[in-house]
C-alpha cells in the first residue's frame, strides 16, 4: 500500500497511543492491588501482598462469584433457546411483523439501561405480582441476552442457507434428524459465540441487577459496587478487580477460535 | 391488512395503559393533590401491635443507618451483631441505607424486619402503612428511654408508639485540620459564596436535610424572613432557601449519600468542609487522615431515629428481640461511641469507654435535645403552628431538591 | 419399491418423523411454534412493562406515601420539557453522549486504519485481541480504574501532569466524558475496522495514482466507505451514553445526567422519573431510526 513513511509512522504512533489508553488505567487497577494505601493514593507508597492473601477467605467474594455464575448460567441457557427461535422464525420465514420483532429484540439492550431495569422491575412487582428473587435477575438477564445469540444465529443463518437442509429433507430425514445432524453442527460455532458473549454480559451486568435483584441476592458486580467504597473492603475488591482484568482474555481467545469472525465479538 | 401488527401493538400498547392506571395505583383515595394536610390525609390503618412475644423465628433482616448493626465487616472488632445472634439465633442480615428516601422505599413489603428511622421518613412510614406499632410492655428498655425522646410527632401518632427510640445527634461539621484554617465554628464556611474551600465543599444528598441546613442558616443570617422552624417553610422562605442553596451550589465538590463515599473524599482530600456524621469522622480518624468535627454556632439540623417494625414483617419476634438488644445498655454503649451519637438508653452512659461521652453529646440535656432540628417531614399544615399561611410540603421540597441538582 | 413394501413404510414411520411432515406442510404452525416462546417472552417481560413504565408518566403519586395513584396529569412531562433545569440536563446529556461518539471516531479510525491496511495478518490478529480485551474486564472495574487515574489530588493523572504543571480534570464532565470514551471505545473500533478490511486497498492505490495525498484520499475515498460503520459504532457509543449514571455517579462530582435524574427519582415519584425516563428513550428511537435509513444496522 503505498503511503508515505510520515504517515505510516504517525498512525503508528495514533495505534500506540490508542492502545496504551486502553491499557494504562487496567495497569493502574494491577498496581493497586499491590497498594497498602486504603483510598489509593497514587504513586503508592508502599505495597503488599496482604490483600491477594486476604481475598481467598473473603466469604463475600465466593458466594457473590457463585451467584453470579449460577445467574449467568440459567440466563446464558435461556438467551440461547429463545435467540435461536427467534433466529429461525426471522430467517426461514416471511410474515407481517418481521421487521418489529427484529427491532424488538434489540430494544432492551438499546434502551437505556436504566429505563430496561425500570421496566423490568416495575413488569415484576407491579403487573405480575412476582417477588424479587434470583429468579427474576436470571429472566432480565435472559431478555438482553437474547439479542447477542439472536445476532449470531441469524448471522450464520443467512449465509449457509437452506440447500443442505433441502437435501438432508431429500433423501429422507425428518425436521429433527436434519437439525440434529445437518443445522445443529453448522450452527454450533455461531452457538457458542453466542452463549460466551451472554455469559459475559450476564456477568459484568450491573444497572438491571441492581434493580431486579432482591437485598439478599449479590452477584459480582453488586458485590464490587457495595464494597469498592468501603475502605475497609476497597482494597479486597481491587484484588478481584485486577483478578478479572486477568481472567478476561481467556473468553475474548475462546470466543475468537471458535467462531471466527471478528465482528460478532461486540454487544450484539 | 398491512398494519394488523401496527394495530395489534397499539391495540396492546392501549391495554398497557389501562392496566397500568388499575394496576399502579395502590394510594389511599385523598392523595393526589400537592398540600394534603394532617387534617384531611387518611388515618393510618389501625393495627394490633403483637400481643406477646413467642420464640424467635430464626432469622432478622435489619434496614440500618451505617454503624447501627455492625456485625465485624467494617471492622472486625466492632461487632454486637454476632453476640445477638449467639444469644438469640436469629440469624441477622444487615443492609445499610443510605439516605431516609431509600429506607421509606424498602420498607413495607416485608423484605425487612426493622429499619431504623428518622424523623423524615418515620411519620410517611406510618401514614403510608409500612410500619406497625409497637407493643411497648415487650419493649424491655423502653421505660428507661427519657420522655423527651418517647411519644414525639416523628415516632407516634395518637399517642400510639410505632418505635423504640434508638439514638441522636446533630449533623456536624466536618473539616481538614490541615487544609481548613483557622478551624471553623459557622456554617458561613459552606455558605458564603467568597469562601476560601470553593470546590471542595461537601454536603449531605437530602432534600430534607439540605434545604433544612440552608433554613438553618437563614434563621442565623436573615432573621427578616420570619423563619421559625426549618422545616415549616411558606413559598416564600422556600424560595430563599432554594436561592442559598443554588448559590451555593458551584462551590460544592461532591454531595454524599453513601457514608463510605464522604469518608473517601474527606481522606483523599477531594472535599475539606461540610456536613457529616460523626463516624465519617472518627473512620477517617482511624485511618490517620487528619479530620475534626464541630457544632457551628448558628446550630444544626440533627436526626433522632426509631427502630420500626416492619407492617408485613415476617419474623416479628426476632425483631423485637434485635430491639430490646439494640437498646440495652451495654450495646447502647457500643453503638453511641462507634457511630458518634447520644444514646436513647441513659444507662449506657455508665459503660462508655470514654467516660464523658454522654456529656460530650448531651445525651441527658433536654434542654439541647429541644434546640436541634431534628429531621421531619415537611407539611402543608405549618409543623411550627402557623395557620395563617400554608407551609410547603415534602413533595415541593423533593421537587426542589432534584430541580437544583439537576 | 412395491405397494407393500411403501404401505409397511408408512405404518412405521416414527412419531418424530410424522411430526415433521405435518410441520412442514403448514409452515404458519411451524412459525408459530418457534415464535411462541421468544415473542411471548418479548412481548409480556419486556414490551409490556416498557409501555406500563411509560404510562405512568402521566400518573400522579401520592406526595405523602409516595404510592403511585391512577389520577391522570401532564405535570410531569410538562415540568421535563419546561423546567430549564431539566432542559439544560437534556441538552448535556445528548451533548456529552455526543462529544464521547466523536471522541470515540477520532481515536478509532487511525488504529482500525493502522490494524486493517498496515499490518500483516498475524500482527492484525494480536492487535484486534488486544483492542478487545478490555471489553470483557468488568465495566465497574474501568470506570473504577478511572476514578484512581482522575482522584483529585492523589489521582494518577494529577500525578503525571503534576511536573508539567498542570493538573488532571478531577471530577466532573470532563473526566465523565473521559471514562464514557474509554468505556465503549472497543465498540467503535470494531465496527469500523471490519468496514476498512472489507474496504479493497486497490482504491487507495488508485487514489494515490490518480494524484491525491494521503489527507485527500482519506477526506474523499476512506471516508464515505467507511460512514456507514462509523454510524454503526455510533449506535452503541451514543445510546449507552445516553443512560449511562453509574460512572455519573462515581466520577462526574456534583453533575447530573438525565440517568442520575431517574436514579434519584424513582423511588420517590416514580411517574416523574418516568417522564424523564421517556426523554432518552425517545432519543434513541429517533436515532436508531435515523440509523436504519444509513443502512448502518446491517453492518452490526
Amino acid at each position: 500500500m503505498l503511503l508515505s513513511r510520515r504517515a505510516r509512522s504517525l498512525l503508528g504512533v495514533a495505534m500506540g497511543l490508542g492502545l496504551a489508553f486502553v491499557y494504562v488505567p487496567l495497569l493502574v487497577v494491577l498496581v493497586n492491588s499491590f497498594n497498602a494505601s486504603q483510598i489509593f493514593a497514587w504513586p503508592p507508597r508502599s505495597f503488599t501482598l496482604r490483600w491477594w492473601s486476604q481475598v481467598w477467605g473473603n466469604d463475600g467474594v465466593r458466594s457473590a462469584v457463585l451467584t453470579s455464575v449460577q445467574v449467568g448460567l440459567v440466563a446464558t441457557a435461556a438467551a440461547v433457546v429463545l435467540g435461536t427461535l427467534l433466529a429461525f422464525a426471522l430467517a426461514r420465514h416471511h410474515f407481517l411483523g418481521r421487521q418489529t420483532l427484529s427491532v424488538l429484540v434489540v430494544l432492551p439492550i438499546a434502551l437505556p439501561g436504566i429505563v430496561t431495569a425500570l421496566a423490568l422491575r416495575t413488569a415484576f412487582s407491579t403487573f405480575l405480582g412476582v417477588e424479587l428473587s434470583i429468579w427474576t435477575v436470571a429472566v432480565s438477564h435472559a431478555t438482553f441476552c437474547m439479542v447477542v445469540v439472536y445476532n449470531n444465529v441469524i448471522a450464520r443463518l443467512r449465509r449457509t442457507g437452506t440447500t443442505l437442509e433441502e437435501a438432508s429433507a431429500d433423501l429422507g430425514a425428518n425436521s429433527f434428524t436434519t437439525f440434529r445432524l445437518v443445522t445443529f453442527p453448522q450452527l454450533r460455532g455461531a452457538l457458542v459465540a453466542g452463549a460466551l458473549l451472554a455469559f459475559g454480559l450476564s456477568f459484568d451486568e450491573i444497572v438491571v441487577t441492581l434493580f431486579t435483584a432482591p437485598p439478599g441476592v449479590t452477584t459480582l458486580p453488586i458485590w464490587i459496587f457495595q464494597n469498592l467504597s468501603r475502605p475497609n473492603q476497597a482494597p479486597v475488591v481491587n484484588v478481584v478487580a485486577a483478578v478479572l482484568v486477568v481472567l478476561s482474555v481467556v473468553p475474548i481467545w475462546l470466543s475468537q477460535r471458535l467462531s471466527g469472525d471478528s465482528v460478532t465479538w461486540g454487544r450484539m | 391488512m398491512r398494519h394488523t401488527t401496527l394495530t395489534s401493538v397499539l391495540t396492546a400498547a392501549t391495554v398497557a395503559l389501562l392496566a397500568a392506571a388499575c394496576g399502579t395505583s395502590a394510594g389511599t383515595g385523598s392523595g393526589g393533590a400537592s398540600g394534603s394536610g394532617a387534617a384531611t390525609r387518611a388515618k393510618p390503618a389501625a393495627m394490633t401491635p403483637l400481643a406477646s412475644l413467642g420464640s424467635g423465628e430464626g432469622a432478622v433482616n435489619i434496614l440500618a443507618w451505617a454503624g447501627y448493626a455492625e456485625n465485624g465487616s467494617t471492622d472486625r472488632s466492632v461487632d454486637w451483631v454476632t453476640p445477638f445472634e449467639k444469644a438469640t439465633g436469629c440469624k441477622a442480615n444487615v443492609q445499610v441505607a443510605n439516605t431516609s428516601d431509600e429506607m421509606f422505599e424498602k420498607m413495607g413489603t416485608g423484605t425487612f424486619d426493622v429499619v431504623s428511622a428518622s424523623g423524615d421518613s418515620s411519620l410517611r412510614m406510618v401514614y403510608a402503612g409500612k410500619v406497625a406499632p409497637v407493643n411497648t410492655a415487650l419493649l424491655s428498655n423502653y421505660a428507661d428511654v427519657p420522655a423527651f425522646e418517647k411519644g414525639r410527632t416523628w415516632n407516634s401518632v395518637d399517642g400510639v408508639a410505632y418505635g423504640m427510640p434508638h439514638g441522636w445527634g446533630a449533623q456536624l461539621m466536618a473539616y481538614r485540620t490541615d487544609k481548613v484554617n483557622p478551624a471553623p465554628d459557622s456554617w458561613s464556611v459552606v455558605w458564603d459564596p467568597s469562601s476560601p474551600y470553593k470546590g471542595k465543599i461537601t454536603s449531605y444528598d437530602s432534600p430534607v436535610d439540605g434545604i433544612g441546613a440552608a433554613a438553618v442558616y437563614l434563621m442565623a443570617t436573615k432573621p427578616e424572613l420570619g423563619i421559625k422552624n426549618p422545616y415549616a417553610l411558606d413559598q416564600k422562605q422556600l424560595d430563599a432557601a432554594i436561592a442559598l442553596l443554588t448559590a451555593q451550589k458551584p462551590a460544592v465538590g461532591a454531595y454524599w449519600a453513601s457514608y463510605t463515599d464522604a469518608q473517601k473524599a474527606l481522606e483523599s482530600g477531594s472535599t475539606v468542609v461540610g456536613s457529616t456524621w460523626q463516624i465519617i469522622v472518627n473512620l477517617a480518624k482511624a485511618d490517620k487522615a487528619p479530620v475534626a468535627s464541630v457544632l457551628p454556632k448558628e446550630g444544626a439540623t440533627g436526626w433522632a431515629d426509631t427502630w420500626m417494625l416492619d407492617a408485613k414483617s415476617p419474623h416479628p419476634n426476632c425483631g423485637y428481640q434485635w430491639m430490646n438488644w439494640a437498646t440495652k445498655p451495654d450495646v447502647q454503649a457500643q453503638i453511641a461511641e462507634w457511630f458518634g451519637e447520644a444514646p436513647a438508653n441513659p444507662k449506657a452512659c455508665a459503660l462508655t469507654t470514654d467516660k464523658s461521652h454522654c456529656d460530650t453529646y448531651h445525651a441527658n440535656d433536654e434542654a439541647f435535645f429541644k434546640k436541634l432540628w431534628f429531621w421531619t417531614t415537611p407539611q402543608s399544615d405549618c409543623v411550627d403552628g402557623r395557620t395563617d399561611t400554608k407551609c410547603t410540603a415534602y413533595a415541593d421540597w423533593s421537587k426542589a431538591w432534584s430541580s437544583l441538582r439537576s | 419399491m412395491t405397494a407393500s413394501t411403501a404401505s409397511r413404510a408408512n405404518r412405521t414411520r416414527s412419531l418424530a418423523t410424522r411430526v415433521s411432515a405435518a410441520l412442514h406442510r403448514r409452515p404458519r404452525l411451524r412459525l408459530a411454534a418457534l415464535l411462541a416462546l421468544p415473542a411471548t417472552w418479548l412481548v409480556v417481560v419486556y414490551l409490556l412493562a416498557l409501555f406500563a413504565l411509560l404510562a405512568t408518566a402521566f400518573l400522579s403519586v401520592d406526595e405523602f406515601t409516595n404510592a403511585v395513584t391512577a389520577t391522570l396529569t401532564t405535570t410531569n412531562v410538562s415540568s421535563v420539557v419546561t423546567d430549564p433545569a431539566y432542559l439544560r440536563a437534556t441538552g448535556r446529556t445528548v451533548g456529552v453522549a455526543a462529544a464521547v461518539t466523536v471522541l470515540c471516531a477520532v481515536i478509532a479510525l487511525p488504529m482500525a486504519f493502522f490494524m486493517a491496511k498496515l499490518t500483516g495478518p498475524r500482527t492484525r490478529g494480536v492487535l484486534v485481541a488486544l483492542v478487545v480485551t478490555p471489553l470483557w474486564a468488568s465495566y465497574l472495574v474501568k470506570v473504577y480504574a478511572w476514578q484512581a487515574m482522575v482522584q483529585p489530588g492523589s489521582g494518577v493523572l494529577d500525578w503525571a501532569l503534576h511536573p508539567l504543571g498542570l493538573s488532571g480534570p478531577g471530577y466532573g464532565l470532563g473526566a465523565a466524558v473521559l471514562t464514557l470514551t474509554y468505556l465503549w471505545l472497543p465498540y467503535m473500533v470494531l465496527p469500523v475496522y471490519a468496514g476498512l478490511e472489507r474496504m479493497p486497498d486497490s482504491l487507495l492505490d488508485a487514489s494515490s495514482d490518480l494524484g491525491a495525498g494521503p489527507w485527500r484520499t482519506f477526506r474523499s475515498v476512506v471516508l464515505p466507505l467507511v460512514y456507514p460503520s462509523l454510524v454503526a459504532g455510533s449506535v452503541f457509543t451514543f445510546s449507552l451514553s445516553l443512560g449511562d449514571y453509574i460512572t455519573v455517579q462515581i466520577l462526574g462530582g456534583t453533575t447530573q445526567l438525565l440517568g442520575n435524574i431517574v436514579f434519584s427519582n424513582y423511588a420517590a415519584n416514580l411517574p416523574f422519573a418516568a417522564a424523564v425516563a421517556l426523554v432518552p428513550v425517545v432519543v434513541v428511537v429517533a436515532y436508531l431510526a435515523l440509523v436504519r435509513r444509513t443502512g448502518a444496522l446491517d453492518q452490526l
